[in-house]
Protein backbone atom coordinates (compact mmCIF):
# COMPACT_ATOMS: atom_id res chain seq x y z
CA UNK A 1 0.00 0.00 0.00
CA UNK A 2 1.26 3.28 -0.58
CA UNK A 3 1.28 6.11 2.50
CA UNK A 4 2.50 8.91 3.10
CA UNK A 5 5.62 8.94 5.63
CA UNK A 6 6.81 12.00 6.85
CA UNK A 7 5.37 13.90 3.82
CA UNK A 8 6.84 11.62 1.56
CA UNK A 9 4.93 8.99 -0.27
CA UNK A 10 6.21 5.76 0.68
CA UNK A 11 5.24 1.83 -1.23
CA UNK A 12 4.92 -0.20 2.01
CA UNK A 13 4.30 -4.02 2.71
CA UNK A 14 3.49 -3.61 6.47
CA UNK A 15 0.23 -3.46 7.27
CA UNK A 16 0.89 -2.50 11.28
CA UNK A 17 2.86 0.99 11.95
CA UNK A 18 5.19 -1.26 14.09
CA UNK A 19 5.91 -3.21 11.16
CA UNK A 20 6.25 -0.14 8.73
CA UNK A 21 8.27 1.47 11.40
CA UNK A 22 10.75 -1.58 11.23
CA UNK A 23 10.74 -1.93 7.28
CA UNK A 24 11.52 1.81 7.22
CA UNK A 25 14.75 1.03 9.59
CA UNK A 26 13.28 2.62 12.40
CA UNK A 27 12.33 -0.25 14.79
CA UNK A 28 14.50 0.18 17.56
CA UNK A 29 15.01 4.33 17.08
CA UNK A 30 14.06 6.85 19.83
CA UNK A 31 10.86 8.01 18.03
CA UNK A 32 7.42 9.46 18.54
CA UNK A 33 4.67 8.46 15.94
CA UNK A 34 1.09 10.40 15.03
CA UNK A 35 -0.99 8.78 12.57
CA UNK A 36 -3.23 11.22 10.78
CA UNK A 37 -2.64 14.03 13.14
CA UNK A 38 -3.05 11.82 16.15
CA UNK A 39 -0.94 10.85 18.80
CA UNK A 40 -0.44 6.61 18.34
CA UNK A 41 1.71 5.77 21.63
CA UNK A 42 4.43 3.26 21.23
CA UNK A 43 2.18 0.58 22.59
CA UNK A 44 -0.44 0.53 20.23
CA UNK A 45 1.71 0.46 17.06
CA UNK A 46 1.28 -3.01 16.71
CA UNK A 47 -1.84 -3.44 16.55
CA UNK A 48 -2.89 -0.58 15.17
CA UNK A 49 -3.57 -1.08 11.09
CA UNK A 50 -2.48 0.77 8.16
CA UNK A 51 -4.75 1.65 5.47
CA UNK A 52 -3.75 2.78 2.45
CA UNK A 53 -3.32 6.67 1.89
CA UNK A 54 -2.60 7.15 5.91
CA UNK A 55 -0.14 9.78 6.81
CA UNK A 56 2.29 8.95 9.41
CA UNK A 57 5.03 11.14 11.24
CA UNK A 58 7.59 10.01 12.96
CA UNK A 59 9.59 12.56 14.87
CA UNK A 60 12.84 12.31 16.98
CA UNK A 61 14.68 14.42 19.46
CA UNK A 62 16.12 17.32 17.87
CA UNK A 63 17.95 20.64 18.84
CA UNK A 64 15.36 22.79 20.55
CA UNK A 65 15.09 26.50 21.97
CA UNK B 1 15.58 29.35 44.42
CA UNK B 2 11.54 28.32 44.12
CA UNK B 3 10.99 25.01 42.95
CA UNK B 4 9.63 24.35 39.88
CA UNK B 5 7.03 21.45 40.07
CA UNK B 6 8.59 20.48 43.36
CA UNK B 7 12.44 20.27 41.31
CA UNK B 8 14.76 22.48 42.99
CA UNK B 9 17.29 23.54 39.84
CA UNK B 10 21.10 23.94 40.84
CA UNK B 11 20.96 27.86 39.52
CA UNK B 12 18.41 30.15 37.93
CA UNK B 13 18.93 29.28 33.67
CA UNK B 14 17.56 26.94 31.49
CA UNK B 15 19.14 26.62 28.16
CA UNK B 16 18.49 25.70 24.76
CA UNK B 17 20.12 23.11 22.65
CA UNK B 18 19.63 24.90 19.04
CA UNK B 19 22.08 26.87 16.99
CA UNK B 20 25.51 25.81 18.57
CA UNK B 21 28.63 25.74 15.73
CA UNK B 22 28.86 22.37 17.30
CA UNK B 23 27.81 19.07 19.50
CA UNK B 24 31.18 19.84 21.04
CA UNK B 25 30.24 23.41 22.10
CA UNK B 26 26.72 22.98 23.03
CA UNK B 27 28.38 20.41 25.67
CA UNK B 28 30.96 22.68 26.60
CA UNK B 29 28.61 25.88 27.03
CA UNK B 30 26.29 23.52 29.24
CA UNK B 31 29.26 23.00 31.74
CA UNK B 32 30.15 26.56 31.41
CA UNK B 33 26.44 27.79 32.42
CA UNK B 34 25.57 25.12 35.63
CA UNK B 35 21.91 25.21 33.64
CA UNK B 36 20.09 22.37 35.14
CA UNK B 37 17.47 22.00 32.32
CA UNK B 38 18.13 21.60 28.47
CA UNK B 39 15.20 22.38 26.52
CA UNK B 40 14.73 20.38 22.99
CA UNK B 41 12.17 19.93 20.29
CA UNK B 42 10.79 17.10 18.64
CA UNK B 43 10.95 16.90 14.66
CA UNK B 44 10.39 14.76 11.91
CA UNK B 45 13.61 11.97 11.87
CA UNK B 46 15.95 12.50 9.05
CA UNK B 47 18.71 10.97 10.14
CA UNK B 48 20.56 12.87 13.26
CA UNK B 49 17.47 12.71 16.23
CA UNK B 50 19.47 9.05 17.59
CA UNK B 51 23.28 10.89 18.23
CA UNK B 52 21.32 14.10 19.36
CA UNK B 53 19.57 11.91 21.95
CA UNK B 54 22.68 10.55 23.32
CA UNK B 55 24.29 13.49 23.84
CA UNK B 56 21.92 15.27 25.41
CA UNK B 57 21.23 12.63 27.53
CA UNK B 58 25.18 12.68 28.67
CA UNK B 59 24.55 16.18 29.70
CA UNK B 60 23.29 14.65 32.80
CA UNK B 61 20.39 17.69 32.70
CA UNK B 62 16.74 17.50 33.18
CA UNK B 63 15.09 17.24 29.65
CA UNK B 64 12.30 20.37 29.03
CA UNK B 65 10.70 19.30 25.49
CA UNK B 66 9.14 22.12 23.39
CA UNK B 67 5.79 22.75 21.24
CA UNK B 68 8.19 25.08 19.00
CA UNK B 69 6.65 25.83 16.05
CA UNK B 70 3.40 24.95 16.59
CA UNK B 71 0.53 27.30 16.21
CA UNK B 72 -2.55 25.43 16.91
CA UNK B 73 -3.76 24.20 20.39
CA UNK B 74 -4.24 21.28 18.73
CA UNK B 75 -1.05 20.70 17.10
CA UNK B 76 0.99 21.58 20.75
CA UNK B 77 -1.14 19.04 22.29
CA UNK B 78 0.02 16.34 19.90
CA UNK B 79 3.31 17.17 19.92
CA UNK B 80 3.57 17.48 23.63
CA UNK B 81 2.10 14.25 23.94
CA UNK B 82 4.64 12.79 21.83
CA UNK B 83 7.29 14.28 23.63
CA UNK B 84 6.29 12.73 26.70
CA UNK B 85 7.16 9.45 25.47
CA UNK B 86 10.10 10.25 23.71
CA UNK B 87 11.69 12.31 26.73
CA UNK B 88 9.69 10.06 29.23
CA UNK B 89 8.97 13.69 31.27
CA UNK B 90 5.95 15.34 32.30
CA UNK B 91 7.53 18.30 31.81
CA UNK B 92 6.32 20.68 28.43
CA UNK B 93 7.35 24.12 27.81
CA UNK B 94 4.29 24.89 25.88
CA UNK B 95 4.43 27.45 23.14
CA UNK B 96 1.20 28.05 20.87
CA UNK B 97 2.40 30.90 18.68
CA UNK B 98 0.54 33.50 16.81
CA UNK B 99 2.21 35.57 15.00
CA UNK B 100 4.83 34.49 12.35
CA UNK B 101 7.11 37.74 12.66
CA UNK B 102 6.69 38.51 16.27
CA UNK B 103 6.72 35.05 17.30
CA UNK B 104 4.23 36.23 19.69
CA UNK B 105 2.46 33.59 21.83
CA UNK B 106 -1.28 33.00 20.91
CA UNK B 107 -3.06 33.37 24.21
CA UNK B 108 -6.20 31.95 23.60
CA UNK B 109 -4.74 28.40 22.03
CA UNK B 110 -1.62 28.64 24.97
CA UNK B 111 -5.46 28.77 27.02
CA UNK B 112 -6.82 25.51 25.58
CA UNK B 113 -4.12 23.39 25.24
CA UNK B 114 -2.53 24.36 28.71
CA UNK B 115 -6.19 23.01 30.06
CA UNK B 116 -6.18 20.04 28.09
CA UNK B 117 -2.21 19.20 29.26
CA UNK B 118 -2.89 19.96 32.58
CA UNK B 119 -5.60 17.79 32.67
CA UNK B 120 -3.78 14.98 31.15
CA UNK B 121 -1.23 15.35 33.98
CA UNK B 122 1.63 17.29 32.49
CA UNK B 123 3.50 19.53 33.75
CA UNK B 124 3.18 22.89 31.92
CA UNK B 125 5.63 25.85 31.39
CA UNK B 126 3.47 27.91 29.33
CA UNK B 127 5.23 30.69 27.30
CA UNK B 128 3.13 33.73 27.83
CA UNK B 129 3.53 37.38 28.01
CA UNK B 130 3.20 39.85 30.68
CA UNK B 131 -0.76 39.67 30.42
CA UNK B 132 -1.84 39.38 33.76
CA UNK B 133 -5.69 38.37 32.95
CA UNK B 134 -4.01 35.72 31.00
CA UNK B 135 -1.84 34.61 33.36
CA UNK B 136 -4.29 34.21 36.26
CA UNK B 137 -6.75 32.48 33.40
CA UNK B 138 -3.14 29.67 33.07
CA UNK B 139 -3.30 29.39 36.75
CA UNK B 140 -6.79 28.60 37.34
CA UNK B 141 -5.98 26.09 34.24
CA UNK B 142 -3.35 24.19 36.74
CA UNK B 143 0.14 25.43 35.40
CA UNK B 144 2.04 26.15 38.30
CA UNK B 145 4.91 27.85 36.62
CA UNK B 146 4.92 30.79 33.73
CA UNK B 147 7.21 31.58 31.46
CA UNK B 148 6.59 35.78 30.12
CA UNK B 149 8.74 36.55 27.45
CA UNK B 150 11.10 39.11 27.41
CA UNK B 151 11.07 40.16 24.14
CA UNK B 152 10.42 38.03 20.74
CA UNK B 153 12.11 35.35 20.79
CA UNK B 154 15.23 35.75 19.06
CA UNK B 155 15.46 39.25 19.26
CA UNK B 156 18.16 39.74 21.67
CA UNK B 157 16.42 43.14 23.02
CA UNK B 158 16.15 41.92 26.42
CA UNK B 159 12.94 43.21 28.43
CA UNK B 160 10.66 44.73 26.60
CA UNK B 161 7.96 45.87 28.42
CA UNK B 162 9.52 46.46 32.15
CA UNK B 163 6.38 47.87 33.61
CA UNK B 164 3.97 45.09 32.37
CA UNK B 165 6.85 42.53 34.10
CA UNK B 166 7.37 44.22 37.33
CA UNK B 167 3.21 44.57 37.74
CA UNK B 168 2.73 41.03 36.54
CA UNK B 169 5.66 39.71 39.22
CA UNK B 170 4.02 41.84 41.85
CA UNK B 171 0.42 40.51 40.94
CA UNK B 172 1.45 36.75 41.44
CA UNK B 173 4.50 37.10 44.03
CA UNK B 174 4.20 33.28 45.02
CA UNK B 175 4.77 31.97 41.76
CA UNK B 176 7.80 30.83 40.17
CA UNK B 177 7.97 32.64 37.01
CA UNK B 178 10.89 32.17 34.28
CA UNK B 179 11.62 35.02 31.93
CA UNK B 180 11.71 33.04 28.70
CA UNK B 181 13.03 34.55 25.29
CA UNK B 182 14.43 37.78 23.71
CA UNK B 183 17.42 37.78 26.18
CA UNK B 184 20.46 38.71 24.85
CA UNK B 185 23.09 40.21 26.84
CA UNK B 186 23.88 38.84 30.69
CA UNK B 187 22.16 42.32 31.74
CA UNK B 188 19.02 41.68 30.67
CA UNK B 189 19.33 38.56 32.87
CA UNK B 190 20.79 40.00 35.96
CA UNK B 191 17.75 42.83 35.89
CA UNK B 192 15.38 40.21 34.92
CA UNK B 193 16.59 38.50 38.61
CA UNK B 194 16.68 41.53 40.31
CA UNK B 195 12.93 42.17 39.19
CA UNK B 196 12.32 39.04 41.33
CA UNK B 197 12.18 36.94 38.14
CA UNK B 198 13.00 33.06 39.60
CA UNK B 199 14.98 32.32 36.35
CA UNK B 200 15.88 32.71 32.73
CA UNK B 201 15.27 30.52 29.46
CA UNK B 202 18.00 31.58 27.14
CA UNK B 203 19.37 29.97 23.84
CA UNK B 204 20.22 32.18 21.10
CA UNK B 205 22.41 34.88 23.45
CA UNK B 206 24.35 32.05 24.09
CA UNK B 207 24.79 29.50 20.94
CA UNK B 208 25.07 33.04 19.01
CA UNK B 209 27.40 34.68 20.63
CA UNK B 210 31.39 34.68 18.96
CA UNK B 211 32.29 32.16 22.22
CA UNK B 212 29.39 30.49 23.51
CA UNK B 213 31.47 29.23 26.04
CA UNK B 214 32.14 32.21 27.97
CA UNK B 215 28.83 33.49 27.21
CA UNK B 216 27.32 30.10 29.03
CA UNK B 217 29.95 31.83 32.00
CA UNK B 218 28.80 35.15 31.62
CA UNK B 219 25.48 34.30 31.93
CA UNK B 220 25.50 32.30 35.05
CA UNK B 221 27.44 34.88 36.73
CA UNK B 222 24.33 37.15 35.69
CA UNK B 223 21.70 35.59 37.17
CA UNK B 224 23.46 34.98 40.53
CA UNK B 225 24.34 38.47 40.72
CA UNK B 226 20.85 39.44 40.21
CA UNK B 227 19.44 36.86 42.69
CA UNK B 228 22.35 38.21 45.12
CA UNK B 229 20.93 42.48 44.64
CA UNK B 230 17.38 41.44 44.54
CA UNK B 231 17.91 39.10 48.55
CA UNK B 232 20.00 42.28 49.54
CA UNK B 233 17.12 44.65 48.96
CA UNK B 234 18.43 47.45 46.43
CA UNK B 235 17.81 51.23 47.36
CA UNK B 236 15.13 53.50 46.32
CA UNK B 237 14.99 55.43 43.37
CA UNK B 238 14.81 59.29 43.25
CA UNK B 239 14.84 61.95 41.02
CA UNK B 240 17.07 64.32 42.35
CA UNK B 241 20.65 64.09 43.72
CA UNK B 242 21.54 63.26 47.49
CA UNK B 243 25.35 63.76 48.89
CA UNK B 244 26.64 60.36 49.97
CA UNK B 245 29.25 62.15 51.91
CA UNK B 246 28.98 64.18 55.22
CA UNK B 247 27.60 67.70 55.21
CA UNK B 248 28.20 68.19 58.79
CA UNK B 249 32.03 69.28 59.24
CA UNK B 250 32.79 70.64 56.19
CA UNK B 251 35.24 73.19 55.80
CA UNK B 252 34.44 76.94 55.64
CA UNK B 253 36.87 77.92 52.56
Amino acid sequence: MRIEVNGTPRDIAASTVADALSELGWGDARVATALNGDFLPAASRATHPLRDGDRLEVLAPMQGG
Amino acid sequence: MRDFYGVTLPNALLLGTAQYPSPSVLQDAFRASGAGVATVSLRREAGQGQAFWSLIRDLGVRILPNTAGCHSAREAVTTARMAREVFETDWIKLEVIGHADTLQPDPFGLLEAATILCAEGFHVFPYTTEDQVLAARLLDAGCKVLMPWGAPIGSGLGLNNRHGLRMLRAAFPDVPMVIDAGLGLPSHATEAMEMGFDAVLLNSAVAQAGDPVAMARAFAFAVQAGALARDADPMGVRDMGAPSTPLIGRAWL
